[in-house]
């Protein structure tokens, strides 16, 4: 077996040219699919990560996932708002033991504006159970100050004291139906998170009341920005509505019969969904399109491994003398079969080993980068179980593969017998 | 009376759908002899080897190599007893190219654990000692490509291949066609002294007969092959 496991490597090295390219391809080919892998498991940790120890989070009825798409993630809208009397009953439920409210729908050069309150950063937890903390000031106090997530000031250039104006609504560009005319003060730059309170930037509720003050139609009256500040902060600033409630409950076993009763709510229509469960039931909807990469990167394997068997065939005709000779010096059958069976399985997996430290170099180097600029968080770490599966099966499927040539190799031999054709 | 390395009694071959290559009645070679067997190409001689060597099987008839009737024995005990006690030289590129010369030389050990036990515990000392005696001693020749050595050396080296691990029999085919008259009989020189040694009989064919003389025996095989000389009377019938 030893023997001709060196006798395979000694082939090997003979070919060094042919044999190098055909184990690069294998090496993508694993590369490939272990990154489409690494994102998809990134992914869900990320998602993952980004919210923890809120038990409920209440909103208008929508889809639980679209909840905690615009709520958690700050991804689409909401259709409908949770009036403030609504709010008011919910956080005096006896089972809560704490709300935050947040108020979506403006933004500042791209990033979102959530108006919150300071309770946000003492009950908002993510990465199980880590608090948000301060990289420089503190929590907005006055009501025009703003804190901003790592992203935002690493982005905008933003340090503290710098003024901000907000957008209404979602668009990128300030472009005049803004709120310019009420600028904000930074008291608070965020640590980073790798979630999307990162790129958002957090006002008071009553805030977003302010500079929605001459909005009531729905649209600027034009006569908005001629209210002065001092009249406006003394107007009442409690909000008419909020987008969505983060709950935390006085003890956890009653989270289903609390959201139940918020979901049967009279008077006005509720939906309370538990994070993690919409979270597997967004997985449920997001699965299809991984199983359809996961299976594209598959066959990118096949690929290489057929690439493994190509080159074993192509060089079977002119080791036909090589055959001959090692029959002659006393190999059997078998042994022929096994030297081109142990050939295949060292190229696929030296191709698996090559290809699971490529995945993994490129993810060291580019992680950092990605993740700045798509958002895309990648799973680190030393090669897991995930790597040494593939690197199994890989070489699994190069040995079963290699029976191929193998058999014809065998066959072949005792065709020839002892008398070397050329 | 010692027993014969090689005892071929009434052997007929055909290749498939073929004439019939072999009719040999008989044909023996003794322990310690070295036989030179001449035979013009396409006479049948690989075949013959190839039938002594056990990889082809008569139709018709018996071998006895080393006491084993080769017809009796399954495929695997063949080539096991192929690998154990027969030595075989090629007429050229006989060496696999992804191995040292050494690595060469020590191949036969690789299959067969009887050969690797008479070899010594000592093996790659083994291999340079025959390669020596062989007449290659140079340790920079020992260290280049065997693509790159010449023919004769190439010879000299599979000789010692064939030769290590003491096997009972040597089959050499054509190993000298190659070779310029002095390396050929160097080579033949060479070989006949280490056989000597080890006891081996040798099977040497050639289609040389300028060669028999360095042999304690010489046979031609169209004297003993039936079948040749049937072809030849048809052939001179219809003349």
């Amino acid at each position: 077996m030893s023997a001709l496991f060196s006798l395979a490597w000694a082939s090997l090295l003979n070919r060094k040219g042919s044999v190098i390219l055909t184990i690069v391809a294998v090496a993508l080919s694993v590369a490939l699919f272990l990154g489409v892998e690494k994102a998809r498991s990134g992914a869900r940790e990320g998602f993952g990560n980004t919210i923890s120890g809120t038990d409920l989070i209440v909103g208008a009825p929508t889809g639980s996932v679209n909840l905690l798409l615009y709520s958690v993630f700050r991804m689409g809208g909401a259709t409908a708002e949770v009036s403030w009397p609504t709010y008011q009953k919910i956080a005096a439920r006896e089972d809560v033991a704490w709300t935050v409210p947040i108020a979506l729908g403006d933004s500042h050069r791209g990033y979102r504006v959530m108006g919150t309150s300071p309770d946000y950063f003492e009950h908002y937890k993510f990465g199980g159970g880590q608090q948000l903390s301060f990289a420089q000031g503190k929590p907005f106090d006055d009501l025009f100050d703003a804190v901003i997530g790592s992203e935002v000031a690493r982005e905008l250039g933003y340090t503290l004291d710098t003024s901000v104006t907000l957008s209404h609504g979602l668009g990128a560009a300030d472009l005049g139906s803004g709120h310019e005319n009420r600028p904000f003060r930074i008291t608070g730059i965020l640590k980073p998170t790798g979630t999307p309170v990162d790129r958002t930037v957090h006002v008071s509720l009553e805030a977003i009341t302010a500079i929605h003050v001459g909005w009531e139609s729905g649209a600027k009256n034009p006569l908005a920005d001629t209210i002065p500040e001092e009249m406006i902060r003394s107007f009442d600033l409690t909000p008419k509505t909020v987008t969505a409630i983060f709950v935390g409950l006085e003890r956890k076993g009653t989270i289903l019969t609390t959201r139940r009763a918020i979901n049967t709510n009279r008077g006005e229509p509720l939906m309370a969904i538990i994070p993690g469960e919409a979270l597997a039931e967004l997985w449920n909807v997001t699965s299809v399109a991984e199983r359809a990469l996961l299976a594209v990167s598959a066959f990118v394997i096949a690929v290489g491994l057929v690439s493994i068997l190509t080159s074993i065939l192509t060089s079977l005709n002119e080791r036909r003398r090589e055959m001959s000779i090692l029959r002659a010096t006393g190999a059997r059958p078998h042994h022929i079969f096994l030297l081109l069976v142990f050939e295949a399985g060292l190229v696929g997996f030296l191709g698996a080993v090559l290809g699971i430290v490529l995945i993994h170099g490129l993810i060291a180097v580019l992680a950092p980068l990605l993740q700045a600029q798509y958002g895309v968080a990648f799973s680190m770490g030393a090669p897991g179980l995930v790597d040494l599966a593939v690197l199994g099966a890989v070489t699994a499927a190069s040995l079963v593969i290699g029976a191929i040539p193998a058999l014809t190799a065998m066959r072949r031999s005792l065709a020839d017998g002892l008398s070397v054709r050329l | 009376m010692s027993r014969p390395v090689i005892d071929i009694r009434d052997i007929a071959f055909a290749w498939k759908q073929g004439p019939q290559v072999l009719d040999i009645p008989a044909f023996r070679v003794d322990a310690g002899e070295r036989v030179f067997l001449r035979g013009p190409s396409g006479s049948g001689k690989s075949t013959l080897l190839g039938l002594i060597a056990g990889v082809l099987a008569p139709q018709s008839g018996s071998i006895h190599v080393l006491g084993e009737d080769m017809s009796a024995l399954s495929p695997p005990r063949r080539d096991r007893l192929r690998a154990d006690h027969v030595g075989v030289i090629f007429q050229m590129f006989n060496l696999v190219p992804y191995l040292s010369v050494t690595g060469n030389v020590l191949l036969p050990l690789r299959f067969s654990p009887a050969r690797r036990k008479a070899a010594g515990s000592d093996a790659e000392g083994e291999a340079r000692r025959l390669l020596a005696r062989l007449g290659l001693e140079d340790a920079q020749m020992l260290k280049r490509r065997v693509s790159d050595l010449s023919v004769g050396q190439q010879q000299r080296v599979a000789a010692a291949r064939a030769l290590i691990g003491a096997p009972k029999l040597i089959i050499a085919d054509e190993p000298t066609s190659a070779l310029d008259a002095d390396a050929r009989d160097r080579f033949i020189a060479l070989l006949s002294e280490e056989v000597a040694r080890t006891g081996a009989s040798l099977l040497f064919v050639s289609h040389d007969a300028s060669l028999a003389p360095l042999f304690t025996r010489a046979v031609d095989l169209a004297a003993i092959n039936r079948a040749m000389n049937r072809a030849m009377n048809r052939a001179g019938a219809a003349a």
